[in-house]
């Protein structure tokens, strides 16, 4: 068996996901390493999911051509892999002539960065377009849209596993050497019931050892096991490769500084956001914005893919990524802005708050650097290094992964993957499709005629299929993330409990393995009697 | 697709579906189907498995399933279709209603449809409750349902958001399995449930109940680790520098009850801004014709009882519906003063009696509730005390009343 893989992509995001999808288009032993139990845990999932026009970025940055070129194929990508995707369009409203000639301005800006269908409208046709809002005039970006965000990560990291990648979940990178012959050595925290040590690799006692054999290029390292302080089961594994990818995302600094490219600053921008019902998507046809400053996009009121409207950020620049908290003074803040363009907002339809942290490559004065992608052939050859992807990294991501191969290639060749099937697709949504197609789907299997969700309308057939994912994803989160249960007004108030059982019975976990998200979000303490 | 015609399609079959479809055979309206998204019968009724429902109703009492019981038999003694694990999609204004079953999708035309879809709670995310998310954080019914029918400890070390019932009912069935409740803390400068379970629930338990005071954060990364809580003055914003922690593991909410009527917006039924309910006339009928609504979907209440007597009540009338094609025009609105939350129902006929549900907005002391028209006093109920959390209901006789002007319902 080959001992070696080709390349290691460090980081589970939409990017790590992009680039591992990229890849599987070349015959390659290809191994993607998340530290979370799922893809698109951190920023790729904690963000407004707009794909963007391209005109807010200074011309000639790798932002301005990535988002630019990555809005142009979103809707081939996204027909591909089954993901949603709307190009619906956005506007940045205005009020004064100094926000027209800002807008003007912008328009410039984006038309030099090769963005289209950029135009300035007048109240009239604003309102027409978007009833709801306040605002006397408008730029007008037609070829911005909607991305269902978590769906972009899972489908590409879908179809990289359909052509070939492996992913590791739960595999969080501790350190990074290179051995003689040059390769490089990434020594992973894991613990036990994520990725692919399964409950029952588990309860037969083997673990690591049995893994390491079966699967080349991944060895335990002996007597580092169940440190101190660490969840019972932790293991150290190596994995060894020709390659390595840093698109650790939040972690960008710290893989860098292991890699031995020293010296990036990253701050980090904490966005805070409210999500309403989505039966307000209709009176929100396309993301409201206001006129941007140079560094700041303003509060803006957007759509998602599902018609939830969305109310952030609040973009406050904090030193280190200090969990996801939102807090009162941003609740109230965010109310208040929104209210300032889309009068609408009534505190009844509140479905919860959340939060994203953006990673931020700035200079020693604190400015806010471009996306770095490089090679660094001198002090660390075969890592591409990828710093600071922020937005617009989700519109980006396909365009960030063909760059990212791209420098490979220049000194590489790899041999071409005959077998690659860009075709993805999703589970089956139920609620979204006609009714002949709906008794179809029943008729062929019965669980399609359970709803479990009530408020999406989600069945158990999908519940199902979502906790048999190709990635191995086993959480309460997973589930949500890939179906919307328990996204609804109730938020899981009726189906939690069934999927919990279900999460169980499918994987055989005990109650109180069951996480709702990250290692140690257990939610049960056991049973209360034993029958 | 074929479309069924039935004379009464009941959704829903919790306490106030199952008595309506009881009381509507009985009136000798046969031709209905109750229609359950679970996989039996009962509602919420079926995880309530503490004692005090029926003593209203039946006169003695029993737990909620018992009590669930009691209508189930009835319903299958009478061969009442009940169809459960059957979800109902869509219900159209002209009462055309979309049911998806594991057998495929199933249509029906109903002569009159019965909206018993119960509530759901209030979440987090409603309240928008700062701070992070952790697992850890339950509704009180989600944490009873997982207690109760799943066999699953949620919690050990627990604070308690909210004096509604179910969380002081879960207040006492977590300590008795073991789990230490530290406290109960509620917004307003009252408890919002009944006195009978601050006694027996907390009291008994040594359980602590803090008023005017809220969590305002919420901390933990992963598993909850602990909340803060601070006071609140009296437009209930939290008082700076009162800022308690308390270290739990698990915050249970028992913040309020929401009817749950999305399937009833879609039908065009207009509903109350105060209950959140379909705006109904005495005979339980929403604004669309041959739509009626009774229980926890129209209004939350307090005792399950009420919710029966509710639904036997709109059986009574949507039998008649059937029977006759039409019920009684309703010109007469009600009401009422800035003391009262809310009435229901919200217009009557004037031609027969009825009976007014209503809440006051805080507690009161030795007060009458006074309901006149056109500034004449038409009945009126003498209280020693009135609370919010409790539901006061009276009786009004029709021939008290002249013309159609407007009931104003007063707490003075």
């Amino acid at each position: 068996m080959e001992e070696l893989f080709d390349v290691i992509v460090i980081g589970g995001g939409v990017v790590g996901c992009a680039i591992a999808r990229e890849l599987s288009r070349y015959k390659l032993r290809i191994g993607v390493l998340e530290k979370n139990p799922d893809v698109g845990y951190e920023t790729s999932a904690r963000n407004t999911g707009v794909c963007h026009g391209g005109f807010a970025y200074d011309p000639g940055t790798l932002k301005a051509r990535m988002c630019v070129e990555g809005n142009k194929e979103m809707g081939r990508l996204s027909e591909e892999l089954d993901f949603k995707f709307r190009r619906c369009g956005k506007v940045l409203v205005g009020n004064t002539e100094e926000e027209r000639a800002r807008l003007l301005e912008v328009i410039r800006q984006g038309e030099m960065n090769g963005a289209s269908g950029l135009r300035m409208i007048e109240k009239e046709e604003l309102h027409r377009l978007v009833p709801s809002v306040l605002g006397e005039f408008a730029l007008l970006s037609e070829n911005s849209g909607i991305i269902d965000p978590f769906m972009m990560t899972i489908a590409l990291a879908e179809n990289a596993v359909h052509n070939g990648a492996e992913f590791f979940l739960q595999r969080e990178v501790e350190a990074i050497r290179r051995d003689e012959e040059g390769n490089w050595v990434i020594t992973a925290r894991t613990w036990p019931f994520g990725g692919k040590v399964s409950h029952a690799e588990r309860e037969s006692g083997e673990q690591a050892s049995v893994k390491a054999e079966a699967s080349g290029g991944r060895n335990p390292v002996s007597g580092d096991q169940e440190s101190a302080g660490q969840a019972p089961g932790t293991v150290r594994e190596e994995f060894r490769t020709r390659w390595v990818v840093n698109s650790a995302g939040l972690s960008c600094g710290k893989i860098s500084d292991m890699l031995g490219i020293k010296g990036y600053k990253i701050i980090y921008s904490k966005d805070d956001y409210i999500i309403l019902d989505n039966r307000l998507g209709s009176m929100v046809p396309m993301p409201i914005y206001t006129v941007p400053s140079n560094t700041y996009m303003g509060i803006h009121v957007t759509v998602t893919t599902d018609g939830n409207v969305l109310l952030g950020p609040t973009a406050e620049d904090i030193d280190k990524p200090s969990g996801y908290g939102v807090e009162q003074k941003n609740i109230d803040y965010l109310y208040d802005a929104a209210m300032a363009i889309w009068p609408h907002v009534k505190r009844g339809d509140y479905i919860r708050t959340y939060c994203g942290i953006l990673p931020k490559w700035v200079d020693e004065k604190g400015v806010i650097q471009d996306f770095k992608i490089e090679i660094r052939d001198d002090i660390a050859p075969r890592a591409v290094n990828l710093v600071g992807m922020e937005s617009p990294a989700l519109t980006g991501a396909p365009a960030i992964a063909r760059y990212v191969v791209g420098m490979m290639l220049e000194r590489e060749e790899f041999p071409e993957n005959a077998d690659f099937d860009p075709v993805r697709k999703g589970i089956p949504k139920f609620s979204e499709l006609p009714e002949e197609e709906q008794e179809r789907l029943i008729a062929m299997d019965a669980d399609f005629g359970e709803l479990v969700c009530r408020c999406q309308k989600v069945t158990k057939a999908e519940i199902l299929a979502a906790i048999r994912n190709p990635l191995g994803a086993q959480t309460m989160v997973a589930v949500k993330y890939r179906t919307r249960a328990m996204m609804g007004r109730c938020q899981g108030g009726y189906c939690q409990m069934r999927i919990a059982e279900m999460l169980e019975q499918e994987t055989g976990a005990r109650p109180e393995e069951i996480t709702y998200a990250r290692q140690g979000s257990n939610i049960f303490y056991g049973k209360v009697r034993e029958a | 697709m074929e479309i069924k015609q039935l004379d009464v399609l009941v959704v829903g079959g919790g306490p106030a579906g199952l008595a309506a479809a009881v009381e509507l055979y009985r009136k000798g309206i046969k031709d209905i189907l109750v229609v359950e998204r679970e996989k039996h019968l009962g509602g919420i009724l079926r995880q309530c498995i503490h004692d005090g429902f029926g003593l209203t109703r039946f006169g003695s009492t029993m737990s909620g399933p018992e009590y669930a019981e009691r209508f189930i038999h009835e319903a299958r003694e009478m061969g009442i279709p009940c169809i459960v694990n059957a979800a109902v999609t869509e219900i159209t204004n002209d009462k055309v209603v979309t049911v998806v079953t594991r057998d495929g999708i199933r249509k029906y035309q109903a002569k009159a449809v019965v909206l018993a879809m119960g509530c759901r709670e209030r979440t987090r995310g409603a309240l928008a409750i700062p701070g992070e998310r952790p697992a850890g954080v339950f509704t009180a019914g989600v944490a009873q349902a997982y207690m109760n029918l799943y066999n699953r400890m949620p919690a050990k070390e627990v604070v308690i958001l909210g004096s509604g019932d179910i969380g002081m009912i879960m207040a006492r069935r977590l300590t008795l399995e073991g789990a230490h409740v530290k406290a109960v803390f509620e917004i307003q400068p009252y408890p919002s449930g009944l006195p009978r379970n601050i006694e027996q629930c907390l009291k008994d338990y040594g359980i602590p109940l803090y008023l005017s005071r809220t969590v305002t954060n919420v901390h933990g990364d992963v598993r909850l680790q602990g909340v803060t809580v601070s006071e609140v003055d009296e437009h209930m914003r939290p008082i700076p520098g009162t800022e308690k922690y308390y270290e739990c593991d698990t915050l249970i909410l028992s913040v309020g009850l929401i009817p749950e009527n999305e399937l009833s917006i879609d039908a065009g039924v207009q509903l109350d801004g105060r209950t959140r309910g379909a705006r109904v006339n005495e005979f339980f009928e929403t604004n669309v014709p041959g739509i009626f609504s009774a229980g926890n979907v129209l209004h939350v209440h307090d005792l399950v009882d009420f919710v029966s007597l509710e639904a036997e009540s709109l059986a009574d009338a949507a039998a008649e519906y059937v029977q006759e094609g039409r019920l009684p025009a309703c010109p007469i609105e009600i009401v009422y003063d800035k003391n009262v939350n809310h009435t229901v129902p919200m217009a009557v006929s004037g031609t027969r009696p009825f009976r007014i549900s209503m809440r006051v907005n805080r507690p009161m002391k030795d007060v009458r509730v006074v309901l006149r028209q056109d500034g004449r006093e038409v009945a009126s109920k003498k209280m020693k005390k009135a609370i919010p959390a409790e539901m006061i209901q009276f009786t009004v006789d029709a021939e008290k009343l002249e013309g159609s002007g407007k009931l104003e319902v007063s707490v003075e």
